[in-house]
Parts: C-alpha cells; structure tokens; sequence
C-alpha cells in the first residue's frame, strides 16, 4: 500500500536511507563526539600554534596565521564531507545491512542522493563547532570573508563528495579491504591542494597536478581574500569547472562498479 | 497468471556455471520450494529474481515486470528475507521498520508496524536494539520486515535456519497463515525437507545449476516411491534422478 504521493516515493526512500543513519547517531553519542573531534582537535592545535607565532612577530605573520586558521577549517569541510559519504556507505556495509538495501526499491541516485544529505549533515556538526571555536579563542571569524566563503564551503564539499564516490567505487570492487581509503584517501590530495602554502610553491612539475584540483584553486582564492579582500572569480570558476568534470567521471565510475558489482555478485558478499 | 517467469536462466563466474540455463513459473498464489543442497544454485537463482545479480543469459519476468529493465517496479511490490543479511543492530526494532517502511513508501508506518508486532509477537521488542535479540526473535523481525509493505511475492532464504525446532514451527505455521489469508506468493529456499512438505504446493529440485526435476512433493514422493522428501532429496544428491529437460526428451 502505497502512502501519499505528494511527499514523492524518492524523497521518502531518501528519508529512509537518512533516518537510518540519524537513528544510529542519536543512540550513539561516541559516534556524535567522533563528529567533531577531530576538526576542533585540529583547530586547536594550529590555533595555538597561529597565536604563539603572532605574539613573537609582527602584523605579517598575524596574517598568516588567519590564513591558517582559514585553511584548516576549509579544509575540514573537504575531509568531512568526503567521510561523511564514504563512512556512512561502510556503515551499510559494516552491518550486513546492504542486501537488504539494495533489493528494496531504492534506486541507485536514490542512495547517493542520502549519503550525501548525511555528508552534509555529518560536516556541518564537524566543522561548525571548530568554526565556533576560532571565533571564540583566537578572535577568527571565517563567514568575515563575505559569501564567497558559500562558494568555498560548496567547491569543497563537492570535491568531497566525488573523492568518496571513487573510494565507494573501489569498496565496491574491492570489498571491504579497501575501506582504509575512507579515511586516507583526500588526506593524500593535502600536499597538491596547496591548502597551508601557494601552488606556486611547488614544484613545476606538481603544479599541473594541483591545478587540476578544485581545491587547489578553492585555497588560492581563500589567500586572495584574506590578503587582498579581493574576490578570485578565475579561481572560483575553475574549481567549478574542475568539480564538474571530476563529479562526472566519479558518477560514471560508481555506476559501473555497481553494475559490475552485479555481475559479478558482490552485493552479496561485499562484506567479507 | 504467472508471479514469476523465469526462461533460460544461466548464471556463470567465469568457468563456472552456478545456474545452468533453467527456466520455471510460479502461478500467483502458490508456495514454491527450491530444494538442494550446497552450491545447488538456490541462493543465486534467488539473487537474481531480487536484481541483485545479472543473469549471464535468459530472462526474468516477476509480478509481468521485465526485470532488466524495470525492476524497480517489482521490487515495490516483493519483499525478501534471509537469515544471512542483517539489519543495522544498533537501531531498535521500531526503527529498523521504519526505515524500511519508508523505503518501500508505506502508507502509516507506525500502524503497520503495531500491526506487525502483534501479529508477530514482537511488541516487547520494538524498543530494543535489533542486535540484542535471539536468533528466533532476529528472524521474527526480519520476517516482519519482509512484510512491511504487504508484497505480493516474498522471496525467503532458508528462512528458519539455525532457528530451534520450536521457533521454526512458530515462523512456517505463521507463513502458512499468511499465504491464506493475503494470497502472496512464496518462493522459498530451504535445505529443510520437511519445512518445504509443509509448506509448498510445488518443487524444483536444484543440482549443480539444474533443475533435476519438479512436482508437487506428492508427486515427487510417488515418483520416487519414497516416504518423505529426506529421501527424494538423497537419490537425487546420489545421481538417481533425472533431469526434466532430458525426462521430457
């Protein structure tokens, strides 16, 4: 018996798939403290380190540390959003629970469309706190930077999502050895992503690399802002164009790992 | 009419074939055991009627839907249980219901539920957490699940396995019941002889991919001049049965 169709059968398998993982947070406060722990953690340990360094030095350095601070909570966005989708597919996973997912009515986009409303549910209780902090601390206000800081907040959040879309792929493929990548995978684009330095201080050779990261240009506009007060509307362009493509090529190789998934049975056994 | 329409059915992981080109109906309404032993081909046969897995060849049609192509459809319309795929332990029974509830767009979860736990016996559970139960209380929940949305076909994996002789007797007469009174349709898996006796009005005998033969377990008793389907079962596991496509041959 089909309830009312106003809600849309989509909108309550999504719900669905949601209210899973909300019950599992709600019964689970470690789970909850796991959320934003590490992102205050860290801005714990740079704030600190943003303030000693500005109390032995002059205005220039103060900068940098507010760039600092800047970096390390946009740079949480990126790494919670890319958990939050990843971690709650292992979640599934973890539970033995995807046979039964799988085989309801809940489509495919249907099942990424949840994970990614619980990644953004799982970033902003992970980062908010930290962005709090600052503010109350270190006398950092990260949205002073105007609503360019949204553009910021979503280029990351995307790029998040789309990592994690490869890392499922690769679960899906590999089963659950691969799932050490949830946690790794976007920690390895830290060193292109020029998040805490330039892209020009890299290497010539790395620059390309970092170039084709939307995060790369995300924290270059991030600088921009904080030194100047200017608005990098080339950056924010690319890391948009980037997302794009990069969200492209990660949906079209979810969907056929899952497809593969299927032919080769893995549904069944993607646990073990 | 037909629930299920399966014609040419073969399922191969590389050199091995699982499932070996079988092709069967179920007539909507009717209980229908698929009986073998080990690798038998039974869960896989079951994996792909729920579009878990591709067939390597044939087709499959459930509730008139191509499900190739649009099996979306019918699994709006079917449920699914089995003792080996679990439900998140750390949600309580209620909200393991409902998740599901709204997976498959039930209309008033929460009635059906009651409904459910009623009928199941499960309302000192709802509020507990799923991985704190017995196995015969796991079971009574996942078949509470499988009925969330009152499907039409329930596809079940041997669904009282490591259960205690008890509480099996309690899920099969609560399947019986069921059927009577809903008219759903049951494909059922089992190693349990005596549970498909009771339970189906037909049977496909699986071995190695093949369906060996079929009959109602009357006919499968006179066939073989035996007096239960234990015994069935082992002339066939032992090569004394016949294979339907060759018997018709």
């Amino acid at each position: 018996m089909p309830a009312s169709p106003r809600i849309g059968a989509g909108g309550r398998r999504i719900w669905g798939l949601m209210y899973r993982h909300l019950a599992l947070y709600r019964g689970s406060w470690p789970r909850l403290l796991e959320l934003a722990y590490w992102p205050v953690l860290q801005m714990l340990i740079w704030g600190f380190t943003a303030s000693y360094l500005a109390s032995r030095s002059g205005t220039t350095v103060m900068l940098a540390g507010g760039t600092l601070l800047g970096a390390v909570l946009l740079w949480e966005v990126a790494l919670r959003s890319q958990m939050g989708v990843a971690i709650s597919f292992l979640e599934e996973l973890w539970s033995r629970n995807l046979g039964h997912v799988f085989v309801s009515p809940l489509r495919p986009w249907e099942m990424v469309a949840a994970l990614i409303g619980m990644s953004v549910i799982r970033m902003l209780t992970g980062v908010l706190p930290a962005i709090l902090l600052a503010w109350l601390l270190y006398a950092f206000n990260l949205f002073s930077l105007g609503p360019i800081v949204v553009l910021f907040f979503a280029n990351l959040m995307i790029m998040g999502w789309w990592v994690s879309f490869g890392v499922v792929s690769l679960i899906l493929r590999h089963g659950a050895g691969a799932e050490a990548l949830a946690w790794s995978v976007l920690f390895g684009l830290t060193p292109f992503s020029a998040v805490f330095y330039p892209v020009a201080v890299l290497p010539a050779v790395l620059r390309p690399v970092a170039l084709a990261l939307p995060s790369a240009h995300v924290f270059e506009g991030m600088r921009a802002a904080l030194r100047d007060g200017t608005i990098r509307w080339d950056h924010m362009a690319w890391a948009l164009g980037l997302n794009v493509v990069w969200m492209a090529a990660a949906t079209l190789l979810f969907a056929r790992q899952f497809h593969a998934a299927r032919v080769r049975g893995a549904l069944l056994s993607i646990g073990e | 009419m037909d629930v299920i329409e399966v014609d040419g059915l073969s399922k191969r992981y590389g050199t091995t074939l699982a499932v070996d080109a079988i092709s069967f109906t179920v007539p909507a309404g009717a209980t229908v055991g698929l009986l073998g032993g080990n690798g038998a081909g039974k869960t896989t046969t079951i994996a792909m009627l729920l579009g878990l897995l591709v067939p390597s060849e044939g087709r499959i049609r459930v509730l008139g839907y191509d499900m190739a192509r649009n099996r979306f459809a019918a699994l709006a319309r079917m449920n699914f249980s089995s003792p080996y795929v679990s439900l998140p332990h750390r949600l309580t029974v209620t909200e393991n219901l409902r998740v599901y509830g709204h997976l498959y767009n039930v209309a008033g979860i929460e009635r059906r539920i009651r409904a459910l736990a009623a009928e199941l016996d499960l309302e000192a559970l709802l509020d507990r957490p799923a991985g704190q139960l017995s196995a015969g209380q796991k079971t009574r929940v996942a078949l509470a699940k499988s009925l969330i949305n009152r499907p039409e076909l329930l596809l079940l994996d041997e669904p009282t396995a490591s259960l205690d002789p008890d509480t099996g007797d309690l899920v099969r007469g609560w399947l019986e019941r069921y059927r009577a009174e809903s008219g759903c349709t049951i494909l059922l898996a089992s190693h349990n002889m005596s549970e498909v006796e009771r339970l189906c009005s037909h049977v496909l005998m699986l071995k190695r991919g093949r369906i060996v033969d079929a009959g109602s377990p009357q006919q499968l008793l006179e066939r073989y001049g035996r007096d239960d389907l234990v015994e069935v079962f082992l002339d066939i596991a032992r090569n004394r049965g016949r294979v339907l496509d060759e018997a018709a041959a």
